[in-house]
C-alpha cells in the first residue's frame, strides 16, 4: 500500500522540554487518520513539522513521498493546511476569501473556483458578505474549503470541530467523509473521541512524546477488554479505550 | 513544476491587493494616517502658526515636510497591526503552508506600507495646496522629495516588521511607533531648532528628522540643500539596513 504520510522516529524539543520522543507512524493513501492526544500532547507539533511550518530535530517526515526537510517547495504542492483556528481573512468576504487563495495556487480561473466551492459548502448567500458576520460552523466550512482549491493530495485538519456546535461538526465530519471518498488523504488530530470513532480508518494515540497504541478502531477494541474484566455487558467506548491506556502508562 | 520562486510577483501582488482592501475597509486606518495629520496641519498654521516665528511668510510652506513624516511614522504602525493579526489568526501559517513564495507575504506588507504612505502623502499635500502651500521646486527635486520619503517609509517599514512579528498583544505591536511620531516635535519640523534650549537644541539637530525635513524643505523651495541630504540619505539607509536585519531573524525565527 502506498503511504501518504511516513514519519520516523521524529523528536522535537522547545527549550527544555521534549516534546516529541521519537514519533514513529505511517498513513495510507486515501485514508483518514487520527491523531489523539491530550491539550499539549504534541499533535499540533507534528501537523506544523509534515506542513513545513516547523523544523525536527531529529528523525525523518515524508508526505506524498518528498521529506519535509530537503523537499519542502514539493510537501507545499501536495498539501493543504486547516489549522486549529479558522484562518481565514475577516475584512475581506467569502468569496475573495477564496479567490485569494486560488490566485496564490495560481488556478486559471479563480472565480469559477470560488463559485463551486461557495455552492459546495453552502455559502452562496453568504458570499459577499464579510466574514467577521459569519457564524463559527461558516467560518470553518470556508476555512475547510480555501484548504480544498487546488486539489492536494493530503489534507491537515488541526482540531477541525474545536468550538464548533454539534450540527457544524457534523457537517465538518460530512466533509471529511466525502474527500476520503473522493481518495484524497486527511490527517487530523482531535481530542473528541468520538470525532476520531466517528471518521477515522487508523487512529493514532499520542501521549508523553509517543504513540503508544495505534490500529484500527476495531484493533483498539481488540485490545480490551482486559482478561481480567469478567462482565462485561457493552463494547467499551474508544474513550474508554483512550482513558484506560494513557492511565496505564502513566502509572509506571 | 514551476519553481515556487518564479511567482514571487503575482504572489506579491495578491498580497499587495489583499492588504489594500483591509485598508480601505478600516476607517480608523485612514482617519489616523491621513485626517490626523492634517488636523495637526490646520490646527498649526491657523491655531498656534501665527505666534510661531520661522522666518518665513508661508508656514504651510515650513510645515509640510515635518507633517508628512508625522502621518508616515503613524502610517507604518499599521504595518505592524496587520502583521501581527496575520501571525495571530494563523493566516501568516496558512500562507506559508502554501506553495507560494514565501516572502512575497512578507513584502506583500511592506509594499502595502509604500503604497498607502504614498496615497496619503498625496492627500496630505493636496490639502496643503489647498491651505497656500506652494512650491516652485522643478520635476527633479520633486523625485528627490519621493526618493527620500520612500526611502524613510521603508526604513520605518521594517522597523515595524519586528513587532509585528514578535509582540505578544496588538498594542505591543503598535506602542513602538509612539515616539516615531513625536520625534518631529523635537526637530526642525515646527519651529526652527535655534530656538530651543541647549541640550534640546544639540538632541534636536542630531537626529534624523531634522535632517530629513530641512532637505525636503529645501529642495521644495529651490534652495541648496547642502549636506542636509547626505545626512538624512544615510540616516535612512543606515535605519533601513539595520531594522531590515533584526527583522530577517524574527522573520527567520517565525518560519523555517
Amino acid at each position: 500500500m502506498e503511504k501518504a504520510i511516513e514519519v520516523k522516529g521524529l523528536r522535537k524539543s522547545f527549550k527544555t522540554t521534549e516534546v516529541l520522543k521519537g514519533v514513529d507512524f505511517e498513513v495510507e493513501k486515501g485514508s483518514i487518520f487520527a491523531l489523539l492526544g491530550s491539550n499539549g500532547a504534541g499533535k499540533t507539533t507534528i501537523v506544523k513539522i509534515l506542513t513545513t511550518l516547523l523544523k525536527q530535530d531529529g528523525g525523518t517526515a515524508a508526505v506524498n513521498g518528498f521529506d519535509v526537510t530537503s523537499k519542502p517547495d514539493f510537501v507545499r504542492q501536495s498539501i493543504s493546511l486547516t489549522g486549529q483556528f479558522a484562518a481565514v481573512d475577516e475584512i475581506l468576504t467569502g468569496r475573495e476569501n477564496l479567490i485569494m487563495i486560488a490566485k496564490l495556487r495560481h488556478l486559471q480561473n479563480p472565480r469559477q473556483v470560488a463559485d463551486d466551492l461557495l455552492k459546495r459548502f453552502g455559502l452562496t448567500e453568504a458570499a459577499d458578505r464579510r466574514v467577521s458576520t459569519y457564524s463559527g460552523g461558516m467560518r470553518r466550512r470556508l476555512d475547510i474549503a480555501m484548504s480544498l482549491i487546488g486539489k492536494p493530495q493530503v489534507i491537515f485538519l488541526d482540531e477541525p470541530t474545536t468550538g464548533l456546535d454539534p450540527e457544524a461538526r457534523i457537517e465538518v465530519w460530512k466533509t471529511v467523509k466525502e474527500l476520503a471518498d473522493g481518495g484524497t488523504t486527511v490527517f487530523l488530530t482531535t481530542q473528541m473521541l468520538d470525532e476520531a470513532e466517528q471518521l477515522a480508518d487508523r487512529i493514532a494515540i499520542l501521549h508523553e512524546g509517543r504513540i503508544i497504541v495505534s490500529g484500527t478502531l476495531a484493533e483498539l477494541k481488540n485490545l480490551f477488554p482486559p482478561a481480567k474484566v469478567e462482565y462485561v455487558e457493552k463494547q467499551p467506548t474508544l474513550e474508554e479505550i483512550f482513558l484506560a491506556i494513557v492511565g496505564k502508562k502513566e502509572e509506571k | 513544476m514551476k519553481t515556487t520562486k518564479s511567482y514571487f510577483f503575482s504572489d506579491m501582488g495578491v498580497m499587495l491587493g489583499r492588504s489594500m482592501r483591509h485598508i480601505f475597509r478600516s476607517m480608523d486606518t485612514i482617519i489616523t494616517v491621513t485626517l490626523t495629520p492634517i488636523a495637526m496641519m490646520l490646527l498649526f498654521v491657523y491655531v498656534l502658526g501665527g505666534a510661531i516665528q520661522v522666518g518665513t511668510d508661508n508656514y504651510v510652506n515650513y510645515l509640510l515636510p515635518g507633517i508628512l513624516l508625522m502621518a508616515i511614522a503613524s502610517g507604518i504602525a499599521y504595518t505592524a497591526v496587520r502583521l501581527f493579526y496575520d501571525v495571530q489568526k494563523g493566516i501568516f501559517e496558512r500562507f506559508h503552508s502554501m506553495p507560494i513564495a514565501r516572502s512575497a507575504t512578507l513584502w506583500g506588507h511592506v509594499l502595502t506600507s509604500l503604497v498607502s504612505n504614498a496615497i496619503s502623502v498625496v492627500v496630505i499635500i493636496l490639502v496643503a495646496l489647498i491651505m497656500g502651500f506652494r512650491s516652485s521646486a522643478g520635476v527633479l527635486s520633486w523625485l528627490a522629495v519621493a526618493g527620500i520619503l520612500a526611502l524613510f517609509t521603508l526604513a520605518l517599514t521594517w522597523i515595524a516588521v519586528i513587532p509585528g512579528l514578535t509582540a505578544r498583544s496588538v498594542d505591543g505591536a503598535s506602542t513602538f511607533s509612539y515616539p516615531l511620531i513625536f520625534l518631529p516635535f523635537i526637530s526642525s519640523a515646527f519651529v526652527p531648532t535655534t530656538s530651543m534650549p541647549g541640550p534640546v537644541r544639540a538632541f534636536a539637530e542630531n537626529q534624523p528628522v531634522t535632517s530629513i525635513v530641512n532637505a525636503i524643505r529645501s529642495l521644495l523651495a529651490r534652495k541648496p540643500v547642502g549636506n542636509d541630504i547626505w545626512i538624512s540619505l544615510a540616516w535612512c539607509l543606515g535605519i533601513l539596513i539595520v531594522a531590515y536585519i533584526f527583522a530577517m531573524l524574527a522573520y527567520k525565527r517565525k518560519a523555517v
